[in-house]
């Protein structure tokens, strides 16, 4: 198992570089300077202040110093000072949302797993049912439907119309006067929309995937073997079909990971959550570079430590992986 | 998601051969219910994007500040928005956004997503190595926000929009038709044309690449119901195409600006995503299950 977790993070490293550079390109791709775009919109900004800032992030050497600086910087955290009105550390600004992003990001996770493997079992077990057909409609709007529209029509209904659930922010105004036992309720009652939503591509993705899963296991021959020496078809179903179609959804949550954070723009914007996501949004808006890069390469990094924990978690489950 | 490995089996047309398949294939898209159903509402929404101008019943630009943000009634059936524009006639003009994105995006991702594959897959080795990684690293960045990013950097215009979704979005096909690649270049004909002294590129691009293109038409339809997701939530964030210009995002933005008092500006627009996207992934998979039926799940 060490040995199989130092390869895992050897080839990390290539992986990592890449993040580095691509993420250094897309900063070039602006027409002119990221100095010009930041000072353009500030009438202060004299021919000498955009001189120095120029030479604070070195845009007059050559483009591998550039990169080789940027990334010495980012190497340990620095991303340099937010270009919007308060002027703090891009990593302080993002270090206080990222635990909300990765808190409601592992809670749909928790969500997506505890739904979709039922609904993926119990429909490829009674195959053709009426369960099964309407869980394949529901699946398949369930693709097709744009999520932020979802998250619209539910507001409408349980925020507006009926009056059931709050639709913006994490805690309402006047949390700190609610007695405990009613802030555990606005603290869950606040967050019960957002996570549907963040969770519902996933459920849909995922039980699909559970049914052909299993679909395909319960025609292997030591399904058979099981069924023919008599065992009751609770214990071939849930021991023995269950366990070997769960193996890949591992693989599967670690590819669903990049998504889910990206997903996390929207749903925080629309719900008004304080997560990363929306401060990427409001950085875009703003054209605040530091903070757009530094999420940017934070993005892509937790998707790489979602990936290995995944591919760990799957080479603990399943012996064969650690050997090859 | 097809499984290319599972397609090791299936035959390479020969031209007498070739009719015959597209009538088997004919035959099986018809029996498959949901897959017609899906052909007819992409058929429907071209004839519509395509007869916007005299379908919709006003100007889709059309001020009126006497019937701001009225519910639906017999004249606009879809109401009107905060500008007394009719919102049926924007959604009409508004699917030719939508039709554009997904065609010129999916067209930009299958194009670098094809040149690659087919490198990697032809040549193998470093070449191989090299794409590949290349492809993993792309993967490793959550697509919406490589997107927002480069959006952040450049102007966000409806052309801008369609690039960013396509050079964002290719590492699909790049894998698929490696893969395909991988086993038609050890077919006879391949070997054949090699033995003849044919040039790579002659081989790659006349030969080889005909054959490994069914699996990147299922890919690219159900790219383009990707696409137009991916520019409904631009659009709405305020990202995207930008009005005036009317697209089924920006209207929804619309609607959640009026969101406590005007629930058909949220209601109608979403639902047309809904239906298109809903639309060209019936069609997708209905042309996978009817180029290789063992697919079928």
């Amino acid at each position: 198992m060490g040995l199989y977790l130092l390869k895992r993070l050897a080839l990390m490293v290539p992986l990592l570089i890449g993040i580095t550079i691509i993420s250094f390109g897309v900063i070039h791709l602006a027409p002119g300077s990221p100095i010009d775009m930041a000072t353009d919109l500030n009438p202060k900004a004299t021919a000498e202040v955009k001189e120095r800032m120029r030479a604070l992030y070195g845009l007059d050497k050559p483009l591998y110093v550039q990169y080789w600086t940027w990334v010495s910087r980012m190497a340990v955290l620095d991303f340099g000072v937010s270009f919007s009105q308060d002027g703090r550390r891009v990593a302080d600004k993002i270090l206080e949302r990222l635990p909300i992003t990765i808190f409601l990001n592992v809670l749909s996770l928790a969500i997506i797993l505890l739904a979709a493997i039922p609904i993926g079992v119990l429909s490829a077990t009674y195959q053709g049912s009426f369960f099964d057909k309407v869980t394949t409609v529901l699946v398949f709007i369930g693709f097709a439907v744009p999520h932020f529209w979802l998250a619209l029509l539910l507001m409408i209904l349980f925020g507006i119309q009926l009056g059931w659930l709050p639709i913006s922010g994490l805690k309402s105004l006047n949390y700190e006067y609610l007695p405990a036992s009613m802030q555990a309720w606005d603290r869950i009652s606040h967050l019960i929309l957002p996570v549907f939503i963040s969770a519902s591509g996933g459920v849909a993705g995922l039980s699909r995937y559970m049914r052909s899963n299993m679909l395909e296991v319960i025609r292997q021959d030591y399904i058979i073997t099981a069924k023919a020496k008599g065992l009751s078809p609770r214990i071939v179903i849930f021991q023995h079909a269950l366990r070997n179609a769960l193996l890949p959804v591992i693989t599967i949550l670690g590819l669903s990971i990049p998504g889910l954070i990206g997903g996390s723009v929207i749903f925080e914007t629309i719900f008004a959550i304080p997560g990363m996501g929306q401060l990427f949004y409001a950085s875009v808006m703003a054209r605040d570079y530091p903070t757009i890069m530094g999420i940017l390469v934070i993005g892509a990094v937790l998707t790489l430590v979602g990936n290995l924990i995944a591919n760990l978690s799957y080479a603990l489950a399943d012996p064969r992986i650690r050997a090859t | 998601m097809a499984d290319p490995g599972k397609q090791k089996g299936k035959p390479v047309p020969e031209k007498g051969k070739e009719e015959n398949l597209r009538r088997l294939f004919w035959r099986r898209f018809r029996k498959n219910l949901l897959a017609m159903a899906g052909a007819f509402i992409v058929i429907l929404l071209f004839i519509v994007a395509l007869l916007a101008p005299y379908l919709s019943p006003y100007d889709p630009g059309g001020i009126d500040i006497k019937i701001v943000l009225q519910e639906p009634t017999a004249e606009h059936p879809f109401g009107t928005d905060a500008l007394g524009r009719d919102v049926l006639s924007r959604m009409i003009w508004g699917s030719r956004i939508s039709l554009l994105v997904g065609f010129v995006a999916v067209g930009i991702a299958s194009l670098i997503g094809i040149f690659l594959g087919a490198l990697a897959g032809y040549y193998g080795h470093w070449v191989d190595n090299l794409i590949m990684r290349f492809v993993d690293i792309m993967l490793c960045f959550p697509t919406f926000f490589l997107i927002l990013a480069v959006v952040a950097f450049l102007e966000p215009s409806i052309w801008n929009i369609m690039i960013i979704i396509g050079i964002t979005g290719w590492m699909g096909v790049a894998r698929l038709v490696r893969a395909e690649f991988l086993s038609l270049k050890e077919r006879d004909f391949a070997k054949a044309e090699r033995a003849l002294g044919a040039k790579d590129f002659r081989i790659i691009f006349q030969h080889i690449l005909p054959n490994a293109l069914a699996p990147v038409l299922v890919s690219a339809t159900l790219g383009v119901a990707g696409a137009i997701l991916t520019e409904s939530a631009l659009s709405f964030l305020g990202i995207g195409v930008q009005p005036p210009t009317p697209s089924w995002g920006n209207i929804l933005t619309a609607g959640k600006d009026n969101i406590e008092i005007a629930w058909w500006l949220s209601l109608y627009p979403g639902l047309a995503i809904l239906v298109t996207v809903l639309g060209y992934n019936l069609l997708g998979e209905g042309i996978r299950d009817a180029i290789d039926p063992r697919l079928k799940q």
